[in-house]
């Protein structure tokens, strides 16, 4: 057992921050470092500076323009980025939609589409949820009919985020509905958001944020050559696209990120009776709290990675990283409390979005908007709930 | 970074395994429990033979070598079975006192019994009024005629009543709470006034009171340099919160183990409970406790030797917080999913539930360690 990053780890640790400090536009760092998203263009800029360097999809293979490295120089990279902090590579593009079209993918299909999504030449999103089929996605009901060299999308897909942003949609629609099975019967296809028939409306969150939408498919068609894999097969797809990169989820170097920057404005932000925040002792023992809950966050991951190091055959399916998903999402949504606590009172002049909230500092601005929209993370990607179920079967035996 | 064990570790661990699975089944524990010395000095001499009794020390001592992860290995094994031996009071806290403080000589005449099995430790060092406070020490030492006079009380001294010696921190300078002149005599402990009265403690382990009235030790008693004690107390006891961690890890595996078993096989309603999603979400969320629990033991292993020692004891808190955590989460909900049966003396869930109920005290429970980190600071490496 040993803990320490080789030399060589740690030479790459220092080349990654030598490339953010000089690729990363500033603009780019100050809006993230104030807690806010960054915008398409910022996302799209950064994305193609790390696809120059051949680092937008280092888990994809070489051929396709990803590199030979182990799963902990790929974290190292992603952890750098998210303490630095830069965004983050579209997932949809490079975690989601890629990996399925390099798993299942035609060779036409993998030259058309891989090397422009990591680029981030399009922007995928992903049309899985519907309005009646959330946690149970395998119940989902918009339909593809085969007409020809062409299917006939007609239904509605939801919570779809950036939808006003994508230029392409994964979707899963269902191509045999008599099947009684209801995984079976349902096809992973691709398809380019300027299709006529196809209308997007945002969904406004409980923050203000517009990130997520409805998705309306009114005889849509979509060519025949954007099936990926076997038709009613799609399920296969959705499930490995699901069990994907689960070290990314326990998003480790963002909460660092987010406790460093609180520990930071809380010297400075007045607590109780008078003493700064930093010195208030029920503040004091939550911040500590959560920076043991992430420290044995840090150590799973890294558990995990090490497992995923390993060549496949000798891996064993790890309880660890089901621990995931669900710990890191409860450690961002503490912080995300913690936040609230310490903007206070001030935090509730900046929800309004007619507010005047130039006199805030940004964060205390953002705090309760960050705290209110963060409750999506137990939700999406599978709920903690559905996790449980999964460990209950898959670890438990129950 | 590297999690896996070394083959020699893996030989080490497969060998443990196999002795105490053969030897330490419910029924032996509950009769070796019954009977003094509330420990089975049979299977001492077994661990002593495979080697375990020597994990920590130098080989130049005559010891293994194992360093902290031997000592969580071995650990593990023994919280699995809940093993009632004095590990943790001779091995790891009293052998820890030696590897840190004793001289070449001290360790020579008293490391080859520890490690043969032959001679017993404890460490004394709670009194009355001190709590987890390893500085609050208002029992003194003081010099007369070339060697010392110790006065004062300890109490739930670890497997006390059974060591053949005592390292019992005493002020040799200072005012009750000074950090600075605590002192580490080893003390026979047939040594005249010294009085000990042992008792069963709440987990069913043994530990005892013990007084010190005028007990005379010669100069070579002391350990390490006068005044200079907590510093050593304060290593071997982050090194016991490590040897704990692991030891909790081990029991927790065993609750989950006998939990699920149950839910297995309980029916009602006509059906295994374990189908209710009420009760698979209480056994996710312990085997993600234990899953967490287990990767700060490894921390632990890992860090337990840090030089700073600032660093060290904020880890080390970090890590007794999150064990204690797990533990209570764990064993309060393997009572709750036994229901009825869960209460009984005559089933072991509950006795692995007393354990872990120790194991957070000891030392310094969650909530204990969260307000020292607090007021140190937190973490500051984490965030």
């Amino acid at each position: 057992m040993d803990l320490r990053f080789t030399e060589e780890e740690q030479a790459f640790r220092r080349e990654v921050r030598a490339f953010i400090d000089a690729e990363l536009p500033r603009a780019t760092r100050e809006r993230l470092a104030a807690g806010l998203g960054p915008t398409k263009a910022m996302t799209v800029d950064w994305q193609r500076r790390l696809n120059a360097r051949g680092w937008a999809v280092p888990h994809w293979p070489v051929a396709w323009g990803g590199q030979p490295w182990s799963a902990i120089k790929r974290y190292i990279l992603s952890e750098e980025m998210q303490a630095a902090p830069a965004p983050a590579p579209l997932g949809f593009n490079v975690a989601m939609c890629g990996p399925v079209v390099i798993a299942f993918g035609t060779e036409a299909q993998k030259k058309r589409f891989l090397p422009r999504m990591a680029n981030l030449d399009d922007w995928w999103c992903q049309g899985f949820s519907e309005p009646g089929a959330g946690s149970d996605l395998a119940s989902l009901k918009t339909r593809a009919v085969r007409q020809g060299d062409h299917y006939v999308v007609n239904g509605q897909k939801t919570w779809t985020t950036s939808a006003q942003h994508a230029d392409w949609m994964f979707l899963l629609a269902r191509t045999d509905p008599d099947n009684p099975k209801a995984q079976e019967g349902i096809s992973f296809l691709l398809l380019d958001m300027k299709t006529p028939g196809i209308t997007v409306r945002p969904i406004v969150t409980i923050d203000g944020g517009r990130e997520v939408n409805e998705v309306f498919f009114d005889d849509v068609r979509v060519p025949a050559e954007h099936l990926v894999g076997t038709e009613h097969r799609g399920w296969d797809c959705a499930k490995f696209l699901l069990s994907n990169e689960r070290t990314g989820q326990a998003r480790v170097g963002a909460s660092k990120e987010r406790l460093r920057r609180l520990r930071e404005v809380a010297r400075t932000t007045p607590g109780d009776g008078g003493v700064p925040l930093a010195d208030n002792p029920r503040f004091r023992t939550r911040f500590a709290e959560i920076e043991v809950q992430l420290k044995a966050l840090e150590m799973t991951t890294l558990r995990v990675l090490a497992d995923e190091n390993r060549a496949l055959k000798e891996r064993k399916p790890n309880p660890a990283s089901s621990v995931l998903k669900i710990r890191g999402t409860e450690i961002q949504q503490a912080i995300s409390e913690l936040y609230v606590m310490a903007a206070g009172p001030y935090g509730l002049a900046a929800a309004a979005a007619d507010a005047d909230t130039d006199a805030l500092p940004d964060w205390m601005a953002l705090a309760q908007g960050t705290y209110f929209n963060w409750r999506k993370q137990s939700i999406y990607g599978g709920s903690n709930e559905i996790q449980k179920n999964i460990m209950a079967k898959a670890f438990m035996g129950l | 970074m590297d999690f896996d064990l070394s083959e020699e570790q893996q030989l080490l661990q497969d060998g443990a395994r196999r002795l105490l699975a053969d030897r330490y089944d419910f029924e032996s524990r509950r009769r070796i429990m019954a009977a003094p010395p509330g420990y089975s000095p049979a299977l001492w001499a077994a661990y002593a033979e495979m080697g375990l009794l020597g994990m920590p020390f130098a080989a130049a001592d005559g010891g293994f070598d194992g360093g902290p992860e031997g000592v969580m290995i071995v650990s593990e094994l023994l919280g699995e079975v809940l093993a009632l031996e004095p590990w943790l009071a001779t091995v790891v806290l009293g052998g820890g006192v030696l590897r840190h403080a004793a001289t070449r000589e001290q360790r020579a005449a008293l490391l080859p019994g520890v490690i043969a099995g032959t001679t017993l430790l404890a460490f004394a060092h709670t009194e009355a009024q001190s709590r987890y406070d390893l500085a609050d020490c208002a029992t003194a030492a003081t010099m007369q005629g070339g060697g010392w006079v110790l006065d004062g009380a300890k109490m739930v001294v670890l497997h006390g009543e059974t060591a053949d010696h005592l390292i019992v921190t005493a002020r040799t300078s200072g005012s009750r709470r000074d950090s600075a002149g605590i002192s580490l005599f080893l003390v026979p402990a047939g040594a005249d006034g010294l009085v000990r009265r042992g008792y069963t403690t709440a987990d069913g382990m043994r530990a005892a009171d013990i007084t010190l009235s005028h007990v005379k030790v010669g100069a070579d008693a002391l350990l390490g340099s006068p005044g200079a004690g907590l510093e050593v107390a304060e290593r071997v006891v982050d090194e016991a919160i490590a040897a704990l961690a692991a030891e909790a890890v081990g029991a927790m595996q065993a609750s989950l183990r006998l939990t699920l078993e149950y839910l297995k096989t309980r029916k009602q309603f006509g059906r295994a409970i374990g189908s209710f999603q009420a009760l698979q979400h209480r056994a996710a969320d312990m085997m993600v406790a234990i899953e967490q629990a287990r990767s700060m033991a490894m921390l632990a292993a890992m860090q337990v030797a840090e030089t700073d020692a600032d660093l060290r004891r904020r880890r080390m808190r970090a890590v007794k917080i999150e064990i204690g955590r797990a533990a209570r989460l764990v064993g309060q909900q393997s009572i709750q999913l036994h229901g009825g049966i869960g209460m009984t003396m005559e089933y072991a869930i509950g006795h692995y539930f007393k354990r872990l109920t120790a194991i957070d005290t000891l030392f310094g429970d969650a909530d204990h360690h969260l307000h020292m980190l607090a007021e140190a600071g937190g973490l500051a490496d984490a965030a």
